[in-house]
C-alpha cells in the first residue's frame, strides 16, 4: 500500500517527531483495517491534536475520531487500533514481572486501600488467595466500584492468563483462560441472590430484570477491562505493529458470510436493518425521479388545442418501469444458510419494489416458504421460521441441487413466466449428484432473467464437487456474493 | 483570529448552563470545530438531540441561529440565493422611457438590491455571529449536496453576476443526518464527524432531572434504568431521549413516585411506537409469572 503521507514540514513543529511517526503508523493501520482515510483527513488530524492537551487521553481520542472516522460502523475498528497504538505503557504491563516486584506502587496503594476498607483481611496483591480475589470481585461488582474493578482485572490477568512472552497465541486464548477461572456466570447468580435477599419484599419481575441488567452491564465492563489489560500486555511484549496486525478485523460489510464467527454474525444481523432501510429509501427515490421520457407528440398536440394550437405545454411519455416478479430459490444447508438468510432478508425488505416475491428453499428436497413472509411485520421472525419449519429434507439432508431443481420444475415450473426474475442462491456443491442443469436451461427460456449468487470466492468455483460453472452457462450471470457489500450492490441492481 | 472557547471544559459548562448536558466527546468536537474552523456533521439515531445541540450552541454563544431544513428537491434558489425576477422586470419597465443605456440597466438589475438571500448566503453575509444549522442533510439528493461543498470548505458563495461573496466571519456550522443514506465522501471529508448515541445511564438520568420539572431523583433513576433495559432488546425502534422525557413528564403528571409493572405497561405506548415492539417489551418485563428463581435458570437474556 503506497499512500502519500505528510512529511514533517506539513505537520506542526509543536508536535514532536515521535508523535508524528506514531500518528502516521496509526493512520496507515487504519487504512489497512479498511477505513477510508484521505490525505486531507490525515492533515486535519494533525491539526486537531495541536489544539488539545496531549496528556488528556480521552480528548486525544475524540480529536482523532472526529477527524478520521466518518462512519459509525467503523468506530469499533478505530477503537481497537487506538487501544493498540495509544495504550498506557509502563513497566507494570510487562508480561513477566522482574523478580519480587510484582505490583507497581499505584497498584499496591489501590489494593491496600480496598483491603483496608474491608476490615484489613487479605494482604495486598499477591498475598490474596483465589477465594479472596473472587470475594473482592463480588464486592466490586456489587458496589459498581470501577477503580477496584480495574485493579482486580489487572490482578486476575496476571494470575490466571498464564501469559508467556513471545508465545504466538492470540489474545482470545488468554481471555478465555482468565474468564474460565473467574466464573462470572456464578457471580451473576450470587449477585442476584444477594439482591433478592436485600430487597425488603420479594422482587417483581421488572425489578429483578432491572437489577440483572445492571449487574450484567458491570460484568460486561469487567470483561472489557480484562480484554484491554491482556491487549496492553501483548502490545508491551510484541510491539505495536505486530499486535495491530493480529487484531485487525474486517468491517461488518466486509465480513465473509461463510466464515463469520458467532460474534460477527450478531454484528451482521445488526448491520442488515439500517442497510435495508437505506436501500429501500434509495430505490424509492430512484423510481420517483428516474422519469424522463421522449416527447409524446400526440399528447402535446392534443393539449395545444387549449392554447389555440400553440404547443405551449410539451408532454412527455413517462416510462412505466414494470415491476419484476422475483423467485428466490435458496440452498439453506449448513455452510450457506447464513448467506440465504441475509439475501432473503434483503429481498423481502425491498419487496415493494417487486410485483410479487416467492421464496423457495431446498437442501435435497424443496419447499415453498412464501407463506411464512405473508403479512409478517418482522422479517427476522419469518426467516427463523423458514429455518425451523420448512420441509427441505428428502433423503439424507445433504445438498442435492439436481433433485431440488427437478422437483421445482415439476411443481412450480408452470408459474415461471416472462416477467419472472429467478435468483438462485448457493455454492453449487452438489455432493457429486446429477446436476440436472437442463432445468436451469428451461427456466432461462421462460423467465426474464436468471441469476446465480454464490457466496464462495470465485477462485473456489468448480473445484471439488462445486459445479456452478455447469449451471452458470445457462444463467444471465453468476455473481460472487461473499459479504454484505457485494450483496447490496447486486440487490440494488436487481430492482 | 480569536476563538470562541478557551477549553473543552468551558464548552461543556456553557452547554450545561443552557440545559444541554454534553458528554466529553460532544464538547470536545464543538471545541475543535471552533479551533479548526470546520463544520460538524452530526449523526445518530433520531431523537438524541442532534438539532438541539446546534440550538444550544447558538444560545450559549449568543449567536443567531440560521436554519436550512433539507428536503427532497431542495435547490439553489431555496438554499443559496435567487434573483428577484419580478422586481427586475419592474425595473426594466420603469427604465423603458428614460435614456439609460443597456449596460447601465444590466449592471443595475444584477445588483444587491435585486438579490434574495436564502439561508446559506444569509449565514455567510451576516455581520453578527451566527450558527448555521443544515438539518437532515441526508434528505437532499447526492447532486444537491454539491451545493454545500463550496460554503463548507471555503465559507464563500460564488454568484456569477456578482462575483464571490466571502464570509465576514466564520460561522459555526452543524449538519445533521439521520443516516438514511450514505453521504458523499466529498461532504464527509470537509466535516468533523460526531456520532451522538443514546446517553449512558448517568447522563440520561441527569437529562431527565434537568428537563422535567418536579421529577424526583428516585423516579429519574428508575426511568433511566428501565429505558436502558428496553434499549437492550432487539427492537424496530428503540426509545429516544425525547421519548424518555415524554414518559417522565407523563409519570410526573400521573403522580407516580415508584414505577411498577402495571404503570409501566399502561404507559409504555409513549416509549414505543410499534405494536410488535410493545408486545415484546411487555413480554420481557411484564408479569408472565417468570420470577427470578434462586440458583435456578435465569430468565432468558436478550
Amino acid at each position: 500500500m503506497t499512500t502519500a503521507l505528510p512529511t514533517d514540514d506539513a505537520t506542526p513543529a509543536t508536535t514532536g517527531d515521535a508523535l508524528v511517526d506514531l500518528l502516521n503508523g496509526f493512520i496507515v493501520e487504519l487504512r489497512e483495517a479498511g477505513l477510508p482515510v484521505s490525505l486531507t483527513e490525515n492533515l486535519d488530524a494533525m491539526q486537531a491534536v495541536r489544539h488539545i492537551p496531549l496528556e488528556d487521553r480521552e480528548a486525544f481520542k475524540y480529536a482523532l475520531a472526529a477527524t478520521l472516522v466518518k462512519n459509525n460502523a467503523h468506530w469499533r475498528a478505530f477503537e481497537t487500533v487506538f487501544e493498540v497504538y495509544f495504550s498506557y505503557r509502563g513497566a507494570h504491563y510487562r508480561i513477566v514481572d522482574d523478580d519480587g516486584e510484582p505490583l507497581s506502587d499505584e497498584e499496591l496503594a489501590e489494593m491496600g486501600e480496598m483491603a483496608g476498607s474491608q476490615g484489613g483481611q487479605g494482604g495486598p496483591g499477591e498475598a490474596m488467595s483465589n477465594e479472596e480475589l473472587a470475594e473482592m470481585l463480588y464486592r466490586a461488582l456489587m458496589e459498581g466500584d470501577e477503580a477496584l474493578m480495574r485493579a482486580l482485572a489487572r490482578q486476575s490477568v496476571s494470575r490466571f492468563a498464564g501469559m508467556e512472552p513471545g508465545r504466538p497465541v492470540g489474545g482470545t486464548y488468554y481471555l478465555y483462560r482468565t474468564l474460565r477461572n473467574l466464573d462470572l456466570d456464578g457471580l451473576l447468580d450470587r449477585l442476584m441472590e444477594q439482591a433478592q435477599q436485600a430487597a425488603p419484599e420479594p422482587m417483581t419481575p421488572l425489578e429483578a430484570r432491572l437489577e440483572e441488567d445492571e449487574y450484567e452491564g458491570r460484568i460486561e465492563q469487567l470483561k472489557k477491562e480484562i480484554e484491554a489489560e491482556i491487549r496492553r500486555r501483548l502490545v508491551a511484549d510484541r510491539g505495536v505493529e505486530a499486535m495491530a496486525k493480529t487484531l485487525r478485523k474486517p468491517l461488518p460489510e466486509d465480513v465473509d458470510f461463510m466464515h463469520a464467527s458467532r460474534e460477527e454474525m450478531a454484528d451482521l444481523r445488526k448491520a442488515i436493518y439500517p442497510l435495508t432501510r437505506k436501500l429501500a429509501v434509495r430505490l424509492t427515490r430512484k423510481r420517483r425521479h428516474g422519469r424522463k421520457g421522449p416527447l409524446d407528440f400526440r399528447s402535446t398536440v392534443r393539449h395545444s388545442l387549449s392554447y389555440g394550437g400553440v404547443p405551449a405545454e410539451p408532454k412527455f411519455r413517462y416510462p412505466k418501469p414494470s415491476k419484476p416478479e422475483i423467485f428466490v430459490i435458496a440452498d439453506i444447508s449448513g455452510s450457506v444458510a447464513a448467506f440465504a438468510r441475509f439475501t432473503l432478508h434483503l429481498v423481502y425488505a425491498i419487496s415493494n419494489q417487486f410485483s410479487k416475491v416467492r421464496a423457495f428453499v431446498f437442501i435435497d428436497g424443496i419447499d415453498e416458504v412464501t407463506r411464512f413472509f405473508e403479512g409478517v411485520e418482522d422479517i427476522g421472525d419469518a426467516i427463523h421460521r423458514v429455518n425451523t419449519e420448512a420441509d427441505v429434507v428428502w433423503v439424507d439432508g445433504h445438498s442435492d441441487y439436481g433433485h431440488a431443481f427437478e422437483v421445482f420444475w415439476d411443481t412450480y415450473g408452470k408459474d415461471v413466466g416472462p416477467k419472472t426474475t429467478v435468483l438462485i442462491l448457493g455454492d453449487a456443491r452438489n455432493n457429486y449428484h446429477a446436476s440436472q442443469s437442463w432445468v436451469i436451461k428451461e427456466i432461462e427460456h421462460k423467465a426474464r432473467h436468471v441469476y446465480w449468487l454464490n457466496p464462495e470466492p470465485r477462485s473456489y468455483w468448480d473445484t471439488g464437487d462445486s459445479i456452478v460453472g455447469e449451471y452458470a452457462i445457462h444463467t444471465d450471470g453468476a455473481y460472487e456474493c461473499r459479504n454484505l457489500r457485494q450483496l447490496e450492490t447486486f440487490v440494488e441492481k436487481l430492482a | 483570529m480569536t476563538y470562541r472557547f478557551d477549553a473543552v471544559d468551558e464548552v461543556r459548562a456553557g452547554l450545561g448552563k443552557v440545559d444541554y448536558l454534553a458528554d466529553e466527546g460532544i464538547a470536545g468536537v464543538v471545541y475543535l470545530a471552533d479551533r479548526l474552523q470546520k463544520p460538524i456533521l452530526v449523526e445518530g439515531p433520531a431523537g438524541t438531540g442532534k438539532t438541539q445541540l446546534a440550538k444550544s450552541v447558538a444560545e450559549m454563544t449568543g449567536a443567531r441561529l440560521i436554519r436550512l431544513q433539507c428536503y427532497e428537491g431542495l435547490d439553489e434558489a431555496k438554499a443559496l440565493y435567487e434573483w428577484n425576477y419580478k422586481k427586475q422586470l419592474l425595473r426594466i419597465q420603469a427604465e423603458r422611457n428614460s435614456e439609460g443605456t443597456w449596460n447601465e440597466i444590466e449592471d443595475d438589475i444584477f445588483s444587491d438590491e435585486f438579490l434574495l438571500e436564502r439561508p446559506l448566503l444569509e449565514a455567510i453575509r451576516s455581520p453578527d455571529p451566527v450558527v448555521l444549522l443544515i438539518d437532515e442533510v441526508d434528505r437532499v439528493e447526492v447532486e444537491t449536496e454539491a451545493l454545500l461543498l463550496e460554503i463548507l470548505s471555503d465559507y464563500q458563495v460564488s454568484i456569477p453576476e456578482l462575483g464571490t461573496v466571502v464570509a465576514t466571519q466564520i460561522p459555526l456550522v452543524f449538519l445533521t443526518s439521520n443516516n438514511t443514506r450514505e453521504l458523499s465522501e466529498a461532504l464527509k471529508r470537509r466535516c468533523l464527524y460526531l456520532h451522538i448515541d443514546y446517553p449512558d445511564l448517568e447522563r440520561e438520568k441527569e437529562i431527565v432531572l434537568t428537563k422535567v420539572p418536579g421529577v424526583s431523583e428516585n423516579l429519574a433513576d428508575q426511568i433511566a434504568r428501565i429505558v436502558r433495559s428496553i434499549r437492550q432488546l432487539e427492537l424496530k425502534k428503540a426509545p429516544s431521549v425525547s421519548e424518555t422525557l415524554d414518559w417522565a413528564r407523563t409519570l410526573v403528571h400521573l403522580g407516580v413516585e415508584q414505577v411498577d409493572e402495571q404503570q409501566a405497561t399502561e404507559t409504555i405506548t409513549i416509549l414505543l411506537k410499534y405494536q410488535a415492539d410493545i408486545a415484546k417489551a411487555i413480554k420481557e418485563f411484564g408479569g408472565d409469572g417468570k420470577t427470578w428463581t434462586r440458583g435456578g435458570q435465569a430468565p432468558s437474556r436478550s
